[in-house]
């Protein structure tokens, strides 16, 4: 509105997320004496690992001034989909590659309906949301698929130079997000595509096709994240992972990437799924229930936007 | 919206109940037609109350979190004290508490509806499951039970309300300087601050008015099922949501109405009972739900582009 809120601030500002990252270590460490051994801060590792693989899709998304509700029904369906294959006898390699594929199919679905005919992205996602589930549970008939073997659950609990496997494959997903984003043409026109999206059209670039490609990596990563969970669960649940979208989009908004300008920092998402996981596993050394682990995620989002919003910076 | 636009998805619902017809014996009973009324009025009274914040271009996707909190107090309250006035009073009281929260989120703290609303459905969710830490509430006094499963003059008593609801909102929304104000601001909001609308206010009572009606849906849905759990709420947002759209609400606000979500209920509603009595099964429901939502959202797209162009 005013010519102050209308200024672009430099990316990256110093992030409210690295103190209350640091806030809430401190807490714990102190509220619960378990907390701040080697195992246990591992174990908020491998737990953050899984959501850092949505997280790191759903920057590009958000500063796209997008948003996907549907990569928890993504991964839901790309593990069944894995697992009823490794219950068929089918090689690792192949059935990853259909998770993948589904993964992609839906995330493509998804930039089409966003990008090509102009449906608003959290409604579309909604829909498609609802078809991953649907689909996965008319497959499954609302079981778990079991059954699927030893190579995925060893893969994941096999140690590659001293780190559990599911870390290191978030290292990795990291490296190659931050390669993408910051040094690549299409990382560019990520940035553009949330700031200035006239600029790309002007200049000639098919900002529709790497819109769409967006939320596609988006699709590939929720089947990629299947690998892991499905080896971690050593089954394929349908439902399993509903809502998983929501700890995703929590920790980019927490990063301090905001819906609007383009404005996105892939640190800051790694930052804020530390914060969601150092929150879920403190409050479940506590003792805090489950549930009331959710409504704290929930409130630390708002908190995070009205910070953002205190700040001027959308 | 245009009449001939509602006069379209009257011939919609009227086409599927024909197909329904000669597939099923079982449709054009009176028992399962009223049936049919009875599922829809639920649906509409949640979708009345999204109707007024999609049209004022908001989004409120924490609806079907504050049917289930609503529901779980009002049970307990009914449960403690015996009294099925206050139980009922518990759940209006707590659904428009929580609209008023999202209103004052999305007003006074300028966040995006949808972001605010979506953080909202968490939060409730998480506080209702730790409420209930897995308990259910169950069985409540016949006279609560008739306000979702009786009868009055051979019609079920939530067809009553639906009408009520209706005959209210559509008065309200056409006749009313407020209804208008909240047209224009979907229409355009700028323009209608501009124009001197008390836009933060009247989005705080459209934001309102969505919580009241998932209080109300939430008593009448707990007296139809007789129990109350922490996850009754969770089969309800989409379906809500999916009825405004078929109902030719646009997403982008200021065009739709309470009339067309009343057919778009009946057509979601319909579709649903007809799986049901050709016996496909309930988790085709999702699926066909999702497949309806973003259908529904296309035509939304396609009819704007062609009364731009």
């Amino acid at each position: 509105m005013s010519a102050a809120r209308e200024k672009r601030l430099p990316t990256p500002f110093l992030p409210g997320v690295a103190y209350l990252l640091a806030g809430l270590l401190v807490t714990f460490s102190v509220l619960a004496p378990g907390f701040a051994s080697v195992p246990n801060l591992l174990n908020v590792g491998v737990q953050s690992s899984i959501l850092l693989l949505l997280a790191l899709p759903m920057t590009l998304i958000i500063m796209s001034e997008g948003l996907d509700l549907s990569m928890g029904a993504m991964l839901g369906l790309a593990g069944v989909t894995l697992a009823t294959l490794l219950v068929d006898g089918t090689s690792l390699v192949f059935a990853a590659g259909a998770a993948l594929a589904v993964g992609l199919l839906f995330g493509m679905a998804n930039g089409w309906l966003i990008v090509s005919l102009g449906i608003p992205p959290f409604v579309a996602t909604l829909g498609t949301l609802g078809i991953a589930q649907g689909l996965a549970l008319v497959a499954t008939d609302g079981q778990s698929v079991v059954g699927i073997g030893e190579q995925l659950p060893d893969l994941y609990a096999s140690r590659w130079i001293g780190l559990p496997f599911s870390i290191l494959v978030a290292l990795v997903a990291y490296g190659v997000f931050h390669l993408l984003l910051y040094h690549t043409r299409f990382g560019t026109y990520v940035f553009a595509i949330g700031g200035h999206r006239e600029a790309l059209d002007l200049a000639g670039v098919r900002a529709n096709l790497y819109h769409v490609a967006i939320y596609g990596v988006g699709g590939v990563m929720a089947g990629f994240a299947a690998l892991v969970f499905t080896g971690r669960m050593n089954a394929g649940h349908p439902t399993a992972a509903l809502g998983m979208e929501f700890d995703a989009i929590a920790a980019v908004i927490v990063g301090g990437t905001s819906f609007s300008r383009g404005d996105g920092w892939l640190p800051g998402t790694v930052l804020g799924v530390l914060a969601v996981g150092v929150l879920k596993n403190g409050l479940n050394v506590i003792a805090i229930s489950s549930s009331l682990q959710v409504a704290s995620i929930g409130l630390l989002v708002i908190a995070a936007l009205l910070i953002d919003s205190l700040r001027g910076r959308r | 919206m245009k009449a001939s636009n509602l006069g379209y998805r009257l011939g919609g619902v009227l086409i599927i109940s024909v197909i329904l017809a000669l597939l099923s014996d079982a449709f054009l009973s009176a028992s399962n037609l009223l049936n049919v009324l009875r599922q829809a009025s639920l649906i509409f009274l949640l979708a009345s109350g999204v109707t007024l914040v999609i049209l004022a271009a908001g989004l409120d996707l924490s609806i079907g979190a504050n049917v289930a909190l609503s529901a779980c107090l009002a049970a307990t309250v009914i449960k403690l004290t015996g009294s099925i006035a206050l139980g009922i009073v518990t759940g209006l009281s707590c659904g428009v508490v929580i609209g008023l929260v999202n209103g004052v989120l999305v007003t006074a703290l300028r966040l995006p509806p949808f972001i605010a609303t979506y953080g909202m459905l968490w939060v409730l969710h998480g506080i209702t499951y730790w409420y209930m830490a897995g308990d259910t509430i169950y069985d409540f006094p016949p006279t609560f039970r008739a306000l979702g499963s009786g009868y009055a003059l051979g019609v079920p008593v939530p067809v009553y309300l639906m009408l009520g609801c209706l005959v209210a909102g559509g008065l309200f929304t056409r006749y009313t300087t407020y209804g208008h104000q909240i047209y224009a601001i979907g229409a355009n909001t700028e323009v209608a601050r501009l124009s001197g609308i008390p836009v933060r206010s009247r989005l705080n009572l459209v934001y309102t008015l969505s919580g009241a009606m998932a209080g109300l849906a939430s008593v009448v849905y707990l007296a139809r099922l007789n129990s109350a759990e922490a996850d009754i709420g969770e089969p309800l947002m989409l379906p809500a949501i999916a009825a405004v759209l078929i109902g030719g609400t646009s997403l982008f606000g200021g065009i739709g109405s309470l009339s067309g979500t009343l057919v778009g209920a009946l057509f979601l509603t319909l579709v649903l009972n007809g799986m049901n009595l050709l016996t496909i099964g309930a988790n085709w429901q999702p699926l066909v739900t999702g497949v309806i939502v973003v259908a529904a959202a296309w035509v939304d797209i396609v009819a704007r582009r062609r009364g731009e162009g």
